[in-house]
């Protein structure tokens, strides 16, 4: 591999550009009211559909965090293979507490 | 022979324009084309998840678990963390500023973005202060039952890492202040700034897991 070659594996494929001050502005505003319709559910009362809504809105929440304000989107897919797996691990290691609490309760 | 080393790319956006200038700034090498620092970041941050993982498991395993004391919902404000939440979500964007502003070598906006940040982490942290006091005062103490226990470990947890952001922040402050951070040093800022918005990201987990779903 050459060194330019290297040098582009590390950044990835998306382009570097710089972000204004009122982009994160607007993803902040878009994250404020996310939080809104969050806490608006709770109140409202819709049955059986609220934790899938509120599931969504939660992991909507996550990643919009993770891909612009930490730049993942935008950074080497070292990174983001590192992020992932962690928080893949942590998802089953709940997994794996639920299922051995569920099966092997007395 | 192929090369394998490149100069490295601090913080991103400004890579190719590092690699371009290369040792004018005093960028080092490394076999990855990685800064090593950030690198070493994520890599931080993704066993982090494992921790809080393992916590918020154990707090949704146990929550129902109330032998003595008040239940969850007798306790929770919701209208109250709402307030704590919005401040904490506030703090990921002043602090996304204070990267840019950092990259942009504007040392006045990165330290006022910082200042901000680190004010609004205190305003958490005040928050869940006096949450712990009131939680207290119900009734609710860190051995009363199985919830209590799981509840303040989790969240004292949450608090004790943005304290250590909060303070993270202010030291960056005070080296801004005798210009030790600018050009490619910005990376540190950038390395904070992870931090702070993983604290984050944690946070939103355990608002819609802990407060915002009923037991």
């Amino acid at each position: 591999m050459t060194a330019v070659e290297h040098h582009e594996a590390a950044h990835g494929d998306a382009a570097h550009e710089e972000h204004s001050d009122l982009y994160y502005g607007k993803i902040a505003l878009f994250l404020a009211a996310v939080t809104g319709a969050e806490v608006a559910l709770t109140y409202l009362h819709i049955g059986p559909l609220f934790l899938p809504v509120l599931f969504v809105l939660m992991i909507v929440k996550f990643v919009t965090v993770v891909l612009f304000f930490m730049h993942l989107r935008f950074d080497s897919k070292l990174f983001s293979f590192l992020f992932w797996s962690g928080l893949l691990l942590a998802l089953a290691v709940y997994v794996a507490a639920l299922s051995t609490l569920k099966f092997f309760a007395s | 022979m192929a090369e394998i080393t490149v100069p490295v790319a601090h913080g991103g956006h400004d890579g190719h324009d590092d690699a371009a200038h290369g040792d004018a700034h005093g960028d080092h090498y490394t076999s990855t084309g990685l800064s090593n620092n950030k690198l070493a970041m994520w890599l931080f941050l993704g066993s982090e998840c494992l921790l809080f993982g393992g916590l918020i498991s154990t707090y949704m395993l146990y929550r129902g678990r109330v032998s003595a004391g008040p239940r969850p919902d007798q306790v929770y404000s919701i209208p109250f963390t709402s307030v704590s939440s919005f401040v904490l979500l506030m703090s990921s964007l002043t602090m996304v500023l204070a990267v840019s502003a950092a990259k942009a070598g504007d040392n006045r906006r990165t330290r006022l973005w910082l200042t901000t940040t680190a004010m609004l982490g205190a305003t958490f942290v005040g928050g869940q202060i006096f949450e712990f006091t009131t939680f207290y005062r119900k009734g609710l103490g860190f051995t009363t039952s199985l919830f209590g226990s799981s509840f303040y470990t989790l969240t004292g947890f949450h608090g004790a890492h943005v304290t250590i952001g909060v303070i993270l922040l202010l030291s960056l402050v005070a080296i801004t202040l005798r210009g030790r951070i600018s050009g490619d040093k910005a990376e540190v800022v950038e390395m904070i700034g992870l931090y702070w918005h993983f604290v984050d990201i944690v946070w939103i987990v355990i608002f819609t897991l802990v407060y915002l779903i009923p037991t």
